[in-house]
C-alpha cells in the first residue's frame, strides 16, 4: 500500500483516524459502562442531601477542584495521610465527578469529619488564621450570601433521571430545607460528608 | 468482567497492535531503497517540493520496538480482558505489599510503644520523635505546629485542661473526640442584656479585670443562676463536661470584655474530632505520650 493513497484521499484518512481513536474508546471506555465494579454503589452509599448538593455546586463554582483532588491513590504514602484509597463504587452518584488532577492543596476525598465544623468555617473565612503557611484564598462572601435554591429541585430531578435514587419527597422538600441557609453552611455540610461512607480505618 | 467484554477488549487490543505493525510494514514495502535520493513526490506548491525518502532505519526500528514492547507488556500485565498477566500484578496487591513491607519495618516499634504506659512513653525520646511527626501531620492544623493552639483551639502546652490532662483523659480525647457545647446565655435563656453585662464583669473579676465593680457584684447572682451548673460555684469549671476554669486567666475564645460578652450571648460549640478511625491504637498511644510530654 502506498502512503500516498491515504495522504491524498482526505475521506480515507478521516476514516482511518476515526478507526484508530475508536479503538481506544471501544476497548478502554465502553466496557466500563457495563462493569459492576464501576456502576454499583458501595454498601451504605446514599445520594447527598439537598444542602450538600448545593454545597457541592459552590465547591465547583469557587473552583476548589482546581487545587484539590478527591481521589486517594493506592500508595502507602497517600493512604497513611488521607485514609483508605478511593474505589469506583464511591462515585457512582457523582455527576460530574470531582477527582481533579492537580494537588496544590491536599486531597479532600476523605476530609469529612477530619476537622470540626468550626475549623472548616474559620479556615474558609481566613485560611492563614489557622494554617499560617497556607496559600489558599479566603472565601468570606460565603458567610454573607444565602444559598440560591431556585434550581435545586430541578438539579435533583435531572440527577434522578440519570439514575441517582432521589425520592420525590426529597426533591419536593429541597427548597424548604435550604431556606435561609448561608452558602458556608452548604459547603461545610458537603465537605463534612466527603468519603465518610467507606471506613478509612487502616 | 463478563466473558463477552473480556473477548471484546482482547480482540480490539490485539487488532490495534497488529494493525499498527501491518501499517508499518505495508507502507515500508513500497519503498524501493533505504538510500536517500533527490527523488521528490512529484508535487509542488508555491515551489515547495517534498522528498520521497524512506523513514530512517533507527526510526523505523523504534516503531517495531514499540510493537514488541506492547506484546511483552500485555503478556506480563493485565491488559487483555480477564487475563491477569504473568506477573499477577494489580494496583491493590502492589499497595498491600507496600503496606506489608512498612508494617514489617515499623510494626515492632509501634507495637512496643503501643504497650508502654503513657507516662513512661513520654520520657522515651524515640517515641516523642514519632509523636512529634504524628502531631505535625494530624493535629497541628488546629493546635498549631508548636501545640500552642489559637482562638477556639486549645493550647496543649500550658497545663490547663478542659477535659482533663491525665493520660487516660488524653487517650479518651484522642480516641473518641470531645464535643463541648456552651449554650447561649448558659442555662438562663431569658438573661437580659443588663444581666449579660453584669455576668461578664463578674467573670472578668475572677482575674481581677472587671470594668465595673458594681456590675460584677450584681453578676454574682446571674452567674449562680445561669453558669454554675457547668462552671461550678467558684467558676473553676468541670472537666467532665469540658467546662473551662474561668479563674485562671487562660481563655479559649478571647479574654477581653467584648469576646466574653460574645461567648455569653451566642454560646460556643467546640468539637475535637475522634481519631480512632484514622489512627491506629499504637499511634494514639504515642500521640498521647507526646501531648502529655508537652506540659509534664
Amino acid at each position: 500500500m502506498k502512503h500516498e493513497i491515504v495522504e491524498k484521499n482526505l475521506g480515507l484518512m478521516i476514516v482511518f483516524i476515526i478507526l484508530v481513536i475508536s479503538g481506544g474508546f471501544l476497548a478502554e471506555v465502553l466496557p466500563l459502562f457495563f462493569l459492576k465494579e464501576v456502576n454499583e454503589p458501595i454498601e451504605g452509599l446514599e445520594p447527598i442531601s439537598a444542602l450538600e448538593l448545593e454545597g457541592r455546586d459552590i465547591y465547583i463554582r469557587e473552583g476548589c477542584h482546581v487545587c484539590h483532588t478527591q481521589q486517594i491513590r493506592p500508595f502507602r504514602a497517600e493512604t497513611e495521610r488521607y485514609g483508605h484509597y478511593s474505589v469506583a463504587g464511591e462515585f457512582v452518584y457523582e455527576r460530574p465527578f470531582l477527582w481533579g488532577s492537580k494537588r496544590t492543596g491536599p486531597d479532600l476525598a476523605r476530609v469529612g469529619g477530619r476537622y470540626s465544623d468550626a475549623w472548616q468555617r474559620q479556615h474558609l473565612f481566613d485560611p492563614r488564621s489557622v494554617v499560617p503557611e497556607s496559600n489558599m484564598p479566603a472565601f468570606p462572601w460565603l458567610f454573607e450570601d444565602l444559598v440560591n435554591h431556585k434550581g435545586t429541585a430541578a438539579k435533583m430531578t435531572a440527577l434522578q433521571t440519570l439514575g441517582v435514587p432521589y425520592t420525590d419527597e426529597q426533591i419536593a422538600s429541597a427548597a424548604g430545607e435550604l431556606e435561609g441557609k448561608f452558602e458556608i453552611e452548604a459547603l461545610v455540610a458537603y465537605l463534612q460528608q466527603l468519603g465518610t461512607v467507606l471506613s478509612d480505618k487502616r | 468482567m463478563s466473558t463477552f467484554w473480556s473477548i471484546w477488549i482482547s480482540v480490539i487490543v490485539l487488532v490495534v497492535v497488529f494493525g499498527c505493525a501491518w501499517l508499518l510494514f505495508a507502507t515500508r514495502k513500497s519503498q524501493t531503497t533505504d538510500v536517500e535520493t533527490d527523488r521528490t513526490m512529484g508535487h509542488s506548491f508555491d515551489g515547495i517540493e517534498e522528498y520521497d525518502n524512506p523513514l530512517p532505519k533507527w526510526w523505523f526500528y523504534l516503531f517495531v520496538a514499540t510493537v514488541i514492547f506492547s506484546l511483552g507488556y500485555l503478556a506480563l500485565y493485565p491488559g487483555l480482558g480477564n487475563f491477569k498477566g504473568l506477573l499477577g500484578w494489580t494496583s491493590t496487591n502492589q499497595w498491600e505489599a507496600e503496606v506489608a513491607a512498612a508494617d514489617e519495618k515499623y510494626g515492632p516499634i509501634y507495637a512496643q510503644f503501643g504497650q508502654t504506659p503513657v507516662v513512661e512513653l513520654s520520657k522515651n525520646e524515640d517515641a516523642l520523635k514519632i509523636g512529634q511527626r504524628l502531631f505535625a501531620n494530624n493535629c497541628a492544623v488546629c493546635h498549631g505546629t508548636a501545640a500552642r493552639g489559637q482562638v477556639g483551639f486549645p493550647n496543649l502546652t500550658d497545663g490547663d485542661w478542659m477535659w482533663g490532662g491525665s493520660p487516660e483523659a488524653i487517650l479518651e480525647t484522642l480516641r473518641n473526640g470531645r464535643m463541648g457545647n456552651m449554650p447561649a446565655k448558659g442555662v438562663m435563656p431569658n438573661m437580659t442584656n443588663e444581666q449579660v453585662d453584669q455576668v461578664v464583669n463578674y467573670v472578668l473579676s475572677f482575674s481581677g479585670r472587671e470594668k465595673d465593680a458594681a456590675a460584677a457584684e450584681a453578676g454574682k447572682a446571674v452567674f449562680a443562676q445561669g453558669c454554675v451548673a457547668c462552671h461550678g460555684p467558684e467558676g473553676k469549671g468541670m472537666q467532665a463536661l469540658g467546662a473551662p476554669n474561668l479563674t485562671d486567666n487562660i481563655w479559649l475564645y478571647g479574654s477581653n470584655y467584648e469576646w466574653i460578652r460574645e461567648t455569653v450571648l451566642h454560646g460556643r460549640v467546640n468539637e475535637m474530632p475522634a481519631q480512632s478511625g484514622r489512627l491506629s491504637n499504637d499511634q494514639i498511644q504515642i500521640l498521647a505520650a507526646y501531648v502529655y510530654s508537652l506540659s509534664n
